[in-house]
């Protein structure tokens, strides 16, 4: 990476280099702006990681897995050049508490006859829900890909935006579109109960609705959640998830190279001390260190209450936005503990077999599995027994471990950041217990094969990446704060109050996961303003 | 009765699916895995085998057996030293291309050839008087191709003589305690080698590379991905890019090695003596620029074609399974300049891509066609940049 000139003034300055600092870098860089992307730690990437921790075992840190990656960011960044490589998972496989599973593959007739296995009465609906989910995400896909309307905006192309939204909406189809209200208000247990009976296809399909967000399957606000995760498109399959070639960590640096050869510079272990303004216009950034460093364009991607209330002075913002992101919803509640494994684990169902660890390993058996979980995280707690979505990416990745080792990614639910009547640095090791001793109850003899423990909880997340109590998709995906209204209403389109500063991170619309959506929209919007002189 | 090649006791259980090609009168594995394309990043990320065995295989010995060869075969088979194999086609006396191989030369007088097809009364037609002999020795030998980035660390573990191996190089090698020939050769446009064996030792062969492959993700894969991983490297294949133009009913049905994409391979002709099967035919044809069609790469705008789709109301499929039909090619003004011959989504390049014979003028880097898809029943277009084969080149091929 290099380093810039102390004296040099920049056309553009991105604070944060997580996922969507890169590709704003990126975009920033391409169309001719001198960018400088700074970041606070020693690797860019922010959640977006892969680390060394044991020698020879790459640790997906926090984020593990690809799919909302819009595909005009993949082409028109070029990325396939600089090794963009995202690999099929072909599998999907959710044990039962009773020591049965559900393992669905890449075959349809035969995950039909798996499914049938649980109930006969489920076998059909699969095509059923599927179908009209992906119709769903014909409906919503196309929101992904542009800002929002400033539907409190007066401007002829505020009029238009909100009347290109209505003409998109009234061509839908009537089921369609109360399907969709039914997905975006309603629970993912009401919609699930709708197609299915089983007990285990229920709850692997529910935890969807779960990932990131503090709510429950049966939580009004979980069928959004449930509408985020089913909109990827890895290679065209809706829903479809792909590890990329040397985890996501791998996926940033292919974002850094992109970033860096359209002329980008990365400054890496800066931390950006505040955001420098004067006469309501922003002038660059100073760094920890005192260095300061100049330009036009300040672009902060990180989350709302970083960029409003702690990069500026809360008291140059107008009081109604400063209410509006105090109160915005961080309350992280995922953790994650990865491993070293000595070897594969073995579920005794399936004796020898191995290849059912190609894809997710789901850890919530049942609608109620995943509600109990989520009723211990109401009160202040993590969950006795924690949802777990685990990746042991050195099956499809050989480069993730030494031959015959692997790491296994453990996404855990819940755990939320404000413990009552403890804190993380105290529970850390008690937590890791809990998520290993529930793995041992499915996997008997897991203990054994651990290598190596890291626990990451919301703390950690904080503190490492820097997102707001752990929250890690930089705010809730809840529905007052999606679409016009994040990260707080009037302010959707990736501008603030002040001129020549935006925001592009995760908590702007369309929201988290590594989507890259806010980082490039936020682009067009920062050359947009260049170009009519308005920034 | 099919047959079986000397790896199907091992391939047979590792099949899950049930089913198989007849390939050369061979069972031959369509996939192993429900997904092929699980089969095809084993290759492009870690490492694959594939059962080659079904070639044809021949001896051509003998002390003018080089003298033959230059004689039969378009390449300049002279320049491929002992302990190198040679890619290679040979065509009749019009210059269309009959067939395409791949040549090992293990001696100054001592050649194998493997080819898809059976050619072995054509070539012992062609002896005359020469001291050479060609023999069909396919049943005697089987061929386990290992393929993919890992390929070379995991046969280095039976085999050390690999890690030295150049690109398109040969070497003798113990594996498994049999005697084996290693080729630094493949079908997939990625580092991989090829395992030529006596077809009794097939199987501790076998078992001998995928015990070195625990660990580094090696697996079998079959004919789909070997398909999938050729078109993203250009490689073509009889019956799909050409036919043998012995077998052709019309010039439609025949190529010449420059409209096939090899020019490369007739560079020097004008200037060396050697005498050989259709080099007056191609002479003329370079120089009267009389070659009708040339081969070239074709990426599909990604934008358009999803834009197509989303526009009629479906999901745009993105499928890595190719055609099995050709897609016409049509300028702006809708006039027909040329058809695509494979036509498939790569996932390494994360778009539609093409191999197609296009109008030699159009043939520019860069250049547009218009490629004819069918959506909703309907012929529709969608633009494609015209770019040099291969689509999918990365450096550890030839590294």
């Amino acid at each position: 990476m290099s380093n810039p000139t102390s004296s040099r003034d920049y056309d553009a300055i991105i604070v944060g280099g997580g996922h969507n600092g890169l590709v704003n870098g990126a975009y920033l860089a391409k169309a001719g702006l001198r960018t400088l992307i700074v970041e606070r730690r020693h690797l860019v990437g922010g959640a977006a990681i892969t680390e060394e921790l044991v020698p020879g075992f790459h640790f997906t840190t926090f984020s593990y897995a690809l799919s909302l990656l819009r595909p005009d960011i993949i082409h028109e960044l070029e990325l396939v050049k600089h090794g963009f490589l995202p690999i099929l998972m072909p599998s999907s496989f959710a044990p039962t508490e009773d020591g049965d599973y559900l393992l669905l593959g890449p075959d349809r007739d035969e995950n039909i006859a798996e499914i049938m296995r649980h109930s006969p009465h489920d076998a059909d609906a699969m095509d059923r829900y599927e179908h009209d989910i992906e119709r769903i995400c014909q409906v919503v896909k196309p929101l992904l890909d542009k800002a929002p309307p400033n539907i409190f905006g007066k401007e002829p192309e505020d009029l238009a935006a909100v009347a290109d939204l209505v003409s998109h909406l009234s061509g839908v189809e009537a089921k369609v579109m109360h399907d969709t209200i039914r997905m975006l208000t309603g629970s993912a247990a009401d919609l699930l109960d709708d197609y299915f009976e089983s007990d285990i296809l229920k709850g692997y399909l529910a935890s969807s609705g779960i990932i990131g967000t503090k709510v429950g399957p049966m939580s009004q606000g979980s069928g959004l959640v449930l509408l985020y995760h089913s909109m990827g498109e890895h290679d065209g399959h809706f829903g479809a998830w792909a590890f990329h070639k040397g985890g996501n960590g791998g996926f940033t640096q292919v974002l850094a190279r992109a970033a860096e050869a359209y002329g980008a510079e990365i400054l890496l272990e800066s931390p950006v001390e505040a955001v420098l303004t004067r006469g309501g216009r922003a002038t660059g950034v100073a760094l920890a260190d005192g260095t300061e460093l100049h330009a036009p364009v300040v672009v902060s991607a990180l989350d709302p209450r970083r960029t409003f209330l702690e990069l500026v002075e809360p008291r140059e913002m107008p009081g109604d936005l400063v209410d509006t992101i105090e109160r915005f919803k961080f309350q992280g509640t995922s953790a994650k503990v990865n491993f070293a494994l000595d070897a594969l684990p073995r579920y005794p169902a399936l004796g020898d077999r191995s290849d059912q660890y190609r894809g997710f390993v789901n850890i919530g058996p049942s609608l109620e599995y995943l509600e109990r979980a989520f009723d211990d995280a109401k009160y202040g707690w993590y969950s006795a027994r924690p949802y777990i979505d685990c990746a042991i990416q050195s099956v499809v990745d050989p480069d993730m471990a030494p031959p015959g080792k692997h790491v296994m990614s453990c996404f855990v639910q819940y755990a939320p950041y404000h413990l009552r009547g403890s804190d993380w640095d105290t529970e850390r090791q008690r937590f890791g217990d809990t998520v290993q001793a529930t793995l041992e109850s499915f996997f008997p003899g897991f203990g054994d094969l651990v290598l190596h423990r890291e626990i990451v909880t919301p703390l950690d997340i904080e503190r490492v990446v820097g997102l707001s109590e752990g929250n890690i998709f930089a705010g809730e995906l809840l529905a007052p704060q999606m679409y016009f209204f994040r990260p707080a209403p009037g302010w959707s389109q990736y501008r603030t109050p002040i001129d020549g500063y935006y925001q592009c991170g995760s908590g702007t619309h369309p929201g988290g996961c590594v989507m890259g959506a806010p980082g490039k929209l936020a682009s067009q919007q920062i050359l947009g303003d260049r170009a009519r002189g308005t920034d | 009765m099919i047959r079986t090649t000397p790896f199907h006791p091992r391939l047979a259980p590792r099949n899950e699916t049930g089913l198989w090609s007849h390939w050369a009168g061979y069972l031959s594995a369509r996939r192993y895995d429900m997904s092929a394309k699980h089969e095809y990043f084993a290759v492009r990320n870690s490492a694959g085998y594939f059962d080659t065995s079904p070639l044809y295989k021949y001896w051509i010995r003998g002390r003018d057996a080089e003298r033959f060869l230059a004689g039969v075969m378009t390449r300049d088979v002279r320049r491929c030293r002992p302990g190198t194999a040679q890619y290679t086609m040979w065509c009749d006396d019009r210059g269309f291309v009959l067939e395409d191989g791949v040549l090992f030369r293990l001696s100054d007088t001592e050649f194998f050839l493997t080819a898809a097809e059976p050619n072995l009364s054509y070539l012992r037609g062609l002896v005359g008087r020469l001291a050479v002999t060609v023999e069909d020795v396919s049943p005697a030998y089987a061929l386990l191709a290992v393929q993919g980035p890992r390929s070379r660390e995991i046969l280095a573990g039976v085999a050390p003589e690999v890690s030295r191996l150049g690109f398109f190089g040969l070497t003798q090698a113990k594996v498994g305690g049999a005697p084996v020939t290693i080729s630094r050769t493949g079908y997939t446009g990625d580092l991989g080698f090829e395992v030529l064996v006596g077809a009794d030792d097939a199987l501790p062969v076998l078992d001998a590379v995928v015990e070195a492959g625990h660990g580094h993700g090696l697996r079998p894969f079959g004919e789909d991905a070997l398909l999938m991983c050729r078109i993203e490297a250009g490689l073509v294949l009889i019956n799909v890019e050409f036919s043998s133009s012995r077998l052709a009913f019309t010039d439609h049905d025949r190529v010449t090695p420059k409209e096939l994409g090899f020019g490369w391979m007739l560079k020097g002709i004008d200037d060396d003596d050697r005498p050989f099967v259709g080099r007056a035919a191609i002479r003329r044809e370079l120089a009267d620029k009389t070659s009708r069609w040339a081969s070239v790469g074709l990426q599909l705008d990604w934008s358009e074609y999803d834009q197509l789709y989303t526009g009629a109301g479906l999901i745009p499929p993105k499928d890595e399974t190719p055609l099995d039909y050709e897609s016409m090619l049509y300028d702006d003004a809708g006039g027909r300049v040329g058809y695509a011959t494979s036509l498939m989504y790569s996932p390494v390049l994360q778009r539609h891509i093409a191999m197609a014979r296009l109008r030699p003028d159009l043939a520019v880097a860069g250049s547009r066609v218009n490629v004819e898809l069918t959506v909703n029943h309907e012929y529709r277009t969608v633009p494609a940049d015209v770019a040099r084969l291969p689509l999918f080149n990365p450096e550890r091929k030839a590294a």
